[in-house]
């Protein structure tokens, strides 16, 4: 079976060559963009020193909206890091071959989607340079160190997930850097030569690298299951009306897959048509991802059903209260528009037709992802809006400073990735190649046997 | 170690080739082989690792995976006791939420151990090239050295091209 669709035609010598060509001096299309994406995150910037003189009021943070937009684009950041982490950990595991040519990106994504989401508590958190308090090392500053809180746990999980993915994305990067430096020259080779460490691809080499890589994989795959979890403690353990449920750690985790691979998508369609990588992503992985975005979107309408459903079925009276403000009261507009982006626009990935049509795609994605972000959005605005009683309630407008913010962390995110794909291999040399027959002088019977693993 | 050797390389643009002089060199008594390979190759990777112990990176995560688990439930359960504070009528060593720390460091420490291992048992970073290396080995060539006695140095050499090596050299 190949999985490579066209690809089986190509060389060895041409991924090498197609993927050395997409690094390098851009063209002026790229710094185009790279201006809008600049501009955009400089109003960001310019927006949180603000947010530090004026207070978090500036923010729209008031009493009982404490969290809104910033946490809600938090938890929506670090959902869109677990396709990257799926694709490159979990289908590595299961073996499945189409992975090859689209994981890289998608770990690129899921590096900078941490390290866009990792900027939010401290924003959040209005005096950062305090940051580091969060880490609860044994201290001299009597501050108590609670570990029976789900905020503790979230710094473990977030850093951990930065740290291992980073480690995970490196690693993977050496030997395609170490095929950059052979091709490169002056000053440029000197540069990857450092990055690539010396690497030959030696025996040696591989045959700890191999068990290395494999290993990461399994270390990676229930990492990536557990911080979403973690992340979902944050409000499965607060006894707020719909957001004390144990149903959030699934319900999260297959929320984060289900807008990962919406963004993958989002990335990986325009790389293809600049880069001309149609030999390589082919509709066979289009089809692929849009499955899973059909899967995931299928049990995350089950989901809201099950939240709905036990919310009645449960008799509790602030529960029933609490979804039927959702669906009825200030914020019913995003309630809709939630299930209208999750659970209505991905069934058109049921026509064969559509997960291979590049616009459909692509609109479907931007659908999902706006609806993922109101879904988080849902879950704690309106959640904080309308809890056990009137005294309490309260709407939530968002201000310019921190719509700023939130529009300049998107703007960050695509400044690292447009960065990324000009310096570094965007799809894996060495990956691809491995998919690929390999070069025999005498070729078997069973020819396209389509490599190591 | 002799200091008497000398290497002869093979370069090679097919997997069956590579294997094949892999095997004959094994067969002659050559030991001291290197092979490069733009892709690690399963066949290759087999007939290479048939004489050589598994690789110890595993013992490497194993360690410390152990170690974060540990570290885990140290750092919680001491400083719990340091601040005996009851919250929620439970006892401040609640074991339920310190798993979910001792599971995080056990990843963490895990994967440093392995990254660890990568650098120590591959020996990374390599400041100065390999004589025997040749870019093309990242490109679609396959690479045989063999570290030999200068006397068998053309033995090598004739072995090599009759495997079906593209160029040799010493």
């Amino acid at each position: 079976m190949n999985f490579q669709g066209k690809s089986a035609d190509a060389s060895w010598a041409d991924v090498n060559r197609d993927v050395i060509r997409t690094v390098g001096m851009p063209g002026n299309t790229y710094f185009a963009w790279m201006c809008l994406v600049g501009l955009t995150l400089a109003a960001g910037l310019a927006a949180w020193p603000w947010q530090i003189y004026v207070g978090m009021g500036a923010a729209g943070k008031r009493t009982p909206q404490m969290w809104a937009m910033y946490i809600t684009t938090f938890v929506f950041w670090i959902g869109i890091g677990h396709a990257g982490t799926l694709i490159s950990a979990v289908l590595y595991l299961f073996r499945a071959k189409w992975r090859t040519s689209i994981y890289r990106g998608a770990e690129a994504m899921t590096i900078f989607a941490v390290m866009t989401a990792g900027l939010f508590p401290l924003i959040h958190a209005g005096r950062m340079w305090f940051a580091y308090w969060l880490m609860p090392y044994p201290n001299q500053r009597y501050l108590w160190p609670n570990f029976k809180s789900p905020l503790v746990w979230d710094v473990f999980a977030i850093s951990t997930y930065l740290t291992i993915s980073l480690v995970f994305f490196v690693i993977g990067l050496v030997p395609d850097i170490a095929a950059l430096r052979d091709s490169a020259t002056g000053v440029k080779r000197r540069i990857y030569a450092v990055l690539a460490l010396g690497w030959e691809g030696s025996d040696s080499q591989w045959r700890h690298y191999r068990r290395a890589y494999g290993l990461f994989a399994a270390l990676a795959t229930p990492l990536v299951l557990s911080v979403h979890s973690v992340v979902s403690f944050d409000f499965a353990m607060a006894l707020v009306p719909g957001w004390h449920s144990t149903l959030f750690a699934p319900f999260f985790v297959d929320g984060a897959i289900f807008s990962g691979f919406a963004m993958v998508l989002i990335l990986i369609l325009p790389m293809r048509y600049l880069f001309d990588w149609y030999t390589y992503i082919t509709d066979k992985h289009l089809d692929a991802m849009a499955k899973l975005i059909l899967v995931t979107s299928l049990v995350l309408t089950y989901f809201y059903a099950c939240e709905v459903f036990t919310a009645w079925y449960s008799g509790d009276h602030f529960e029933r209260a609490s979804v039927f403000a959702k669906a009825t009261k200030q914020y019913a507009w995003a309630y809709w528009l939630m299930y209208f982006c999750n659970s209505v626009v991905p069934l058109i990935f049921f026509w064969k037709r559509a997960r291979t049509h590049v616009g459909i795609l692509y609109v479907a994605s931007i659908l999902v992802l706006i609806g993922m972000w109101f879904e988080r959005f849902n879950i704690i605005v309106p959640g904080l809006a309308h809890d056990f009683y009137p005294y309490t309630w309260g709407t939530y407008v968002p201000t310019l400073t921190d719509s700023a913010i939130i529009v300049g962390s998107f703007a960050w995110f695509f400044l690292l990735f447009l960065g990324f794909i000009r310096v570094m291999p965007s799809l894996s040399i060495v990956e691809v190649k491995e998919v690929l027959a390999h070069p025999l002088k005498h070729p078997r019977k069973h020819d396209a046997h389509g490599g190591g693993h | 170690m002799a200091a008497e050797t000398t290497s002869v390389l093979g370069v090679f643009a097919h997997v069956d080739t590579t294997l094949q002089a892999i095997r004959d060199l094994r067969q002659r008594g050559f030991a001291d082989l290197t092979v490069y390979s733009p892709v690690p190759v399963e066949e290759i990777e087999e007939e290479v690792e048939r004489v050589r112990p598994l690789s110890r990176v595993r013992l490497f995560t194993l360690i410390g995976g152990v170690t974060g688990t540990a570290t885990g439930f140290f750092l919680t359960i001491w400083s719990s006791l340091k601040w005996e504070l009851v919250t929620g009528g439970k006892h401040p060593v609640s074991i339920p939420p310190f798993v979910i720390i001792g599971f995080e460091l056990t990843i963490l420490f895990g994967g440093l151990a392995t990254l660890l291992a990568l650098l120590v048992l591959g020996r990374l970073p390599k400041l100065r090239p390999s004589p025997t290396y040749d870019p093309r080995f990242t490109l679609d060539r396959f690479g045989v050295a063999v570290a030999c006695p200068p006397d068998r140095a053309g033995d090598v050499q004739t072995l090599l091209a009759g495997a079906g090596a593209e160029e040799v050299r010493r």
